[in-house]
């Protein structure tokens, strides 16, 4: 039997990369996914244990955090999404799971979002026609959620007016990848 | 130049280089904020014209001595400018051609480009030879109320004929009727303070706003900031308005926290300090740039909101006030100063206010004769240079096309006809309190002013400053802005001192409230946009349609694109008079965005065609799309319905084979539409045994069962399965369509019903790509995909079995033996990247088995076959007795609806039972949604038995079938009747049968 080849998120063996005058838009796919949610009454046992495997504490609501090999950011009330690198952690719930044996319940993410970071001096201006956020007064860390093209997405800001990573459901790549084509072909 | 202080009538005698060198613009003036050296041509009903950068269409055709502008709505009276802004009610135009043609443009906020094309509108064959201007003769059957009282019968006329001609006569401008050829985009933008329009008080408290810090934005629907200071002669400290709006704007321009718009209409105050705002990027444009939006329709987040929107003039009615020429004293200022031009060599002046002085003033400085200023005031101010006509009234006008005489009755009641070729009348200003009301404030009058200003429940966080709240003066409006920016910005935490702002005129407002003019039988315009004359308004008094929101409909005063916006005060003035009460008694109608009219593609933005909503698509979409499939929408997925062979010319013929090839060897389908919830938790087990109907305690690590959902009040509203991995861990399987519904309702239980379970979910729908292999050879088919350290035998993975396994060398997946087709099938589930190619590796690896791929069509006719219901069934009103699940709705503990599904209602012996129906003629199909009726007698609703929820031709069976629930049908099996279908005349003999067309044991799929 043939081994199976993935497709990114936008239906392609390479992940796309579409390039304007103070834009970047990139289509990433080297990432894995995992989500954590503490068990009840075990809120700091698994706090605890994901500051292990962190080297840090895990990130208040609308924010990110980097620690090692890990990223977190706040999804819900005592709930995260972990991402790492998938060729180094391909297993990552798993290994999360490892972790924090009883005290978290993990599910594997990996595929069931589509991330397109966005990086260059325009991106103030092209997210604002896309969602509602004030990115004008973020900050580096910050991890929103918002609906963009109609659709639930996690919106990551790296650095405010540079770089942003924006975590949309795998099914809809498609139409936010138009979505942030179109705004950025509006604006630039 | 010559002595401009004495109204010497110099004005088209002056050298012509000081006017510019376009050819035609007699009427045009010298000075004013129009770029000489950019002339600009556009044509007007074919013909053309030249103006200059910074004119509007209006002051352009001005420029040319063009007064004849339109044809009013219903009587098609001719008709020029009234004003010089968006409140326009008369100069209306078709601008552009071709797909872009847009009706009803203002020419007043029409900024002028080259290659401008417009046409006048609601007239035939031309503007200045209309035929339908005979309605103008015929007006004394045309007044309101007309139309409902003449075109009463027969009743079925109305909408084929009456209509049609009234919309045809009465009108105006068309729709180009083709698909919009520009884009339109949204946003979203956010700040501490907006300011609502760059007039003087606007200007200030940007100044003052900005210099804090704080993050300010300022729009304008004008082309250029200013608002009246560009319109008027007078000066600011030692500079002109006009000098002090530019340094202004250089200063603002120069500041990172304060964002300017021009071009940007405010249209709309909403909850929490929202705003809606439409910016035109490419109105003064020929075209937008390719891919580049036309406008944009902003959301603006504000913390604070500063309302200064200027006011609006008020026209005096009398009779024959509507000829071209006839305008707004203070418009025809602003085209004298801002534009440079005037309607004609010699005008008038008809007011009740110093303000309409102004105007004379301003006019005889620009070297136009103004042959008489009429004010209505006995004690009126005199004025140099021009005849005063104290305590008069204008009572009559001439002209055909345009002005040509007033008729005045002086103070001492003799009349006099003086030739004018245009007229500027002032009845006072009002306040723009519209923002204002769009929660439902209600304004107060003010005395002082005679005008309505803004009060009460204005929108949260907005305050209002400038004319809009009734400062009139320069010095007022600055002085207000700046300290209401002040004020607010406090309220934010900013420390903030107002702007030093320049000395300005600080004029007193003198208006001595005069509505209209009594003498004269004949008309006098009140709403020039609808064709409302004061005799109206009397009729609709005497007919007892005196509230403001009455009189509005009844006379359609206020309506259309200017809402009313120089003839609501008028109207409901009239309408005080004749009821005895004063103004504030009557109150005005509710103001509603938008504030001007706003283009329907703007409210679309990108939203259109297939762009129309987000598309989902599955996994395996780009195979479908490679081998023939045709898609269907499903919610927003995509989903495969069936795959075309070459050949196949019909549908159905594909559905065909794919159902027979899936039940005589193996079909796949794509099923990762389906809802999968992850279900982790010590007391997973027991969320879902209160969540599903069923039991799911007792549920083995390793097995899936099938589980009823209801509603609170009984209904079933979902079915799936869930498959335990591990004692803490089910996966939830729900429909396609009530993937969200399901999750949402389980986040909902677990967090506000049972918090003490300690029980977390999330979606994973998007994360396995999951496919149906269905069929006898569907297990000869996965061993070659299965890695062969995981038995599949029946024995080892028998029915309702499910597995973490590896496929294709060590690619992770989960396996479930579940059936919807009945027959023996998996569903096999990969990490969605892996998808597609897992599609293809099925399909590679069943090749000797002639595996073929099926769509949700072929699943329909399977599911109907075997009886399994879907969305069609659960309908929202049937419960687990009804689809003939009752038993499984366990008696032995509390879950969601448990109780309710006892009631006795839902639980009659003759309840509806899901049965399935052939046709007594194999030939004849059913019909779903047809009702179910006894064999022979009266076919009524209360001679209904049932009805048909499912059907689709069965190549099984040979015949179509269908699925329907019928009364008290679980006993009537073998029984005939007639599935009807009153509205398209079908009615077909059928017989019931039981739901389960194919294995009623149930052996193929446990095989």
């Amino acid at each position: 039997m043939a081994e199976l080849k993935a497709l990114t998120a936008l239906g392609g063996y390479e992940p796309r990369v579409d390039e304007f005058a103070g834009l970047i838009i990139r289509e990433v796919t080297d990432r894995a996914l995992a989500s954590l949610a503490a068990r009840l009454g075990s809120e700091a046992d698994c706090a605890a244990a994901a500051k292990g495997l962190l080297g840090a504490v895990l990130p208040e609501p609308a924010t990110w955090v980097a620690g090692g090999d890990f990223t977190a950011w706040w999804m819900g009330p005592d709930q995260w999404m972990i991402d790492a690198d998938y060729a180094s952690h391909t297993l990552l719930a798993a290994e999360l799971k490892s972790v924090v044996g009883g005290a978290g319940s993990v599910t594997e993410q990996t595929d069931g979002w589509c991330r397109f970071d966005l990086e260059g001096s325009s991106c103030f201006d092209v997210l604002e026609r896309l969602c509602q956020l004030d990115l004008r007064s973020g900050t580096a860390g910050d991890a929103q959620r918002t609906a963009l093209e109609h659709v639930g997405c996690f919106l990551l800001c790296r650095e405010p007016g540079r770089h942003y990573s924006l975590l949309g459901p795998r099914s809809s790549a498609g139409s936010l990848h138009h979505a942030l084509m179109t705004a950025a072909g509006s604006v630039l | 130049m010559s002595d401009m202080t004495v109204n010497s009538g110099v004005a088209f005698t002056s050298d012509r280089a000081a006017k510019g060198t376009a050819k035609g613009q007699s009427h045009r003036l010298t000075g004013g904020l129009v770029e000489r050296a950019k002339p600009l041509s556009f044509t007007f009903d074919g013909k053309t014209f030249q103006g200059f950068e910074g004119d509007t269409l209006a002051s352009a055709l001005m420029a040319n001595g063009v007064k004849l502008m339109g044809r009013s709505f219903k009587y098609h009276r001719p008709r020029g400018v009234l004003t010089a802004g968006s409140e326009e009610p008369n100069a209306l135009v078709e601008l552009r051609s071709g797909a872009r043609q847009e009706p009803n443009t203002r020419a007043t906020v029409a900024e002028l480009y080259d290659g401008l094309e417009a046409k006048s509108q609601n007239r035939w064959p031309s503007l200045e030879h209309d035929m339908l201007s005979i309605n103008d003769k015929l007006s004394n059957f045309l007044t309101a109320g007309f139309y409902y009282k003449t075109f009463m019968w027969p009743k079925t006329f109305w909408e084929k004929l009456y209509e049609p001609i009234i919309r045809r006569a009465a009108g105006l401008g068309s729709a180009s009727g083709e698909e919009d050829p520009d884009v339109y985009d949204k946003g979203f933008l956010h700040c501490d303070l907006l300011i609502i329009g760059a007039g003087p008080a606007g200007l200030a408290a940007a100044l003052t706003a900005g210099r804090s810090g704080a993050r300010v934005i300022l729009t304008e629907e004008d082309f250029l900031l200013g608002g009246r200071l560009n319109a008027e002669s007078f000066g600011l400290g030692d500079m002109s308005g006009m000098d002090w709006v530019g340094q202004t704007q250089a200063e603002l321009a120069a500041m990172d926290n304060v964002r300017i718009l021009p071009r940007c209409t405010v249209i709309g105050s909403y909850d929490h300090g929202v705003y809606g705002a439409v910016e035109r990027l490419a109105d003064h444009v020929l075209a937008p740039e390719p891919g580049k939006p036309r406008q944009i329709l902003w959301r603006i987040y504000s913390k604070r909101a500063l309302l200064c929107a200027g006011s609006t003039e008020r026209p005096i009615a009398f009779e024959n006030n509507d000829r071209p020429g006839i305008m707004l004293a203070g418009a025809m200022r602003a085209y004298a100063n801002r534009w440079a031009v005037t309607p004609d060599q010699r005008v008038a002046i008809f007011t009740n206010n110093d303000d309409g002085h102004r105007t004379a003033t301003d006019l005889i400085a620009k070297g136009v004769e103004v042959a008489a200023v009429v004010d209505t005031r006995a004690d009126a101010p005199t004025v140099e240079g021009t005849e005063l006509f104290a305590g008069a009234q204008v009572v009559d006008t001439k002209g055909k096309l345009g002005l040509e005489w007033i008729r005045i009755r002086t103070a001492s009641g003799v009349t006099r006809d003086i030739p004018v070729g245009a007229l500027g009348v002032s009845g006072g200003w009002n306040p723009n309190v519209h923002l204002t009301c769009h929660q439902r404030g209600k304004p107060e009058w003010r005395e002082d002013i005679a005008a309505f200003v803004p009060a009460g429940d204005i929108p949260v966080g907005m305050s209002v400053a400038g004319a809009a709240n009734g400062a009139f003066s320069t010095s007022a409006a600055l002085r207000t802005g700046a300290d209401s920016a002040v004020a607010s910005l406090a309220a934010l935490g900013f420390d903030v001192a107002p702007a030093d702002l320049p000395e300005a005129e600080d004029a007193p407002v003198n208006v001595t409230p005069f509505w209209f003019v009594k003498e004269g039988k004949g008309r006098a315009w009140i709403d020039q946009q609808n064709d409302v004359t004061v005799k109206d308004v009397k009729l609709a008094h005497q007919e007892n349609f005196r509230s403001v929101e009455h009189l509005k409909r009844y006379t359609t005063l206020g309506m259309a694109t200017d809402q009313g916006k120089t003839s609501n005060m008028g109207g409901l003035a009239v309408m005080a008079e004749l009821a005895g009460k004063e103004i504030p008694q009557i109150g005005t109608t509710i103001f509603r965005p938008p504030y001007t009219p706003v283009a329907m593609g703007t409210f679309g933005g990108r939203s259109r065609g297939k762009e129309f909503r987000p598309t989902r698509l599955t996994p395996s979409h780009k195979w479908a799309a490679e081998n023939g499939a045709t898609f269907v929408e499903v919610g927003q997925w995509l989903r495969a319905q069936w795959y075309e062979k070459p050949g196949e010319t019909h549908w159905r013929q594909s559905v065909d084979r794919e159902a027979l090839a899936t039940r005589s060897s193996v079909g796949i389908c794509d099923v990762t539409t389906l809802g999968k919830i992850d279900v982790q938790g010590a007391d997973a087990a027991t969320f879902l045994n209160r969540i599903y109907a069923n039991a799911f305690g007792k549920l083995a690590v390793g097995k899936v069962r099938y589980g009823l959902m209801l509603r609170e009040d009984g209904i079933c509203y979902d079915d799936g399965t869930a498959a335990r991995f591990a004692e803490d861990h089910f996966v939830v399987t729900t429909t396609t369509a009530n993937a969200v519904v399901v999750y949402r309702n389980m986040e909902f239980a677990r967090q506000c019903l049972w918090p003490d379970l300690d029980v977390q979910i999330i979606s994973t729908t998007e994360a396995w790509a999951q496919f149906a292999v269905a069929g006898p050879k569907s297990r000869d088919l996965l061993r070659k995909i299965v890695d062969a350290d995981h038995d599949i035998s029946n024995e080892a993975f028998p029915f309702m079995g499910c597995a973490e396994i590896t496929v294709c060398g060590g690619v992770r997946a989960r396996l479930f033996r579940i059936s919807f087709s009945g027959e023996m099938a998996y569903e096999i589930a990969v990490p969605t990247r892996y998808g597609n190619a897992m599609m293809e590796a099925l399909m590679e690896a069943g090749e000797a088995f002639g595996a073929t791929p099926y769509g949700t069509e072929a699943l329909g006719v399977m599911r109907i076959e075997k009886g399994h219901v879907t969305g069609n069934e659960l309908n929202g009103t049937t419960t687990a007795l009804n689809i003939g699940l009752g038993r499984m709705v366990s008696q032995k503990k509390d879950s969601i609806g448990t109780v309710n599904s006892r009631r006795e209602g839902l639980n009659a012996e003759d309840a509806l039972n899901l049965v399935g129906l052939k046709p007594v003629a194999a030939t004849e199909p059913v019909v779903p949604g047809s009702h179910l009726m006894a064999e022979t007698g009266e076919v009524h609703a209360k001679t209904d038995q049932g009805y048909v929820t499912s059907a689709a031709y069965s190549p099984h069976i040979g015949s179509s079938i269908g699925l329907g629930f019928l009364k008290n049908g679980s006993a009537r099996m073998g029984e005939r009747l007639r599935a009807v279908n009153p509205l398209q005349g079908q009615e077909v003999l059928v017989e019931v049968v039981s739901a389960h067309f194919i294995d009623p044991e149930g052996e193929r799929l446990r095989g």
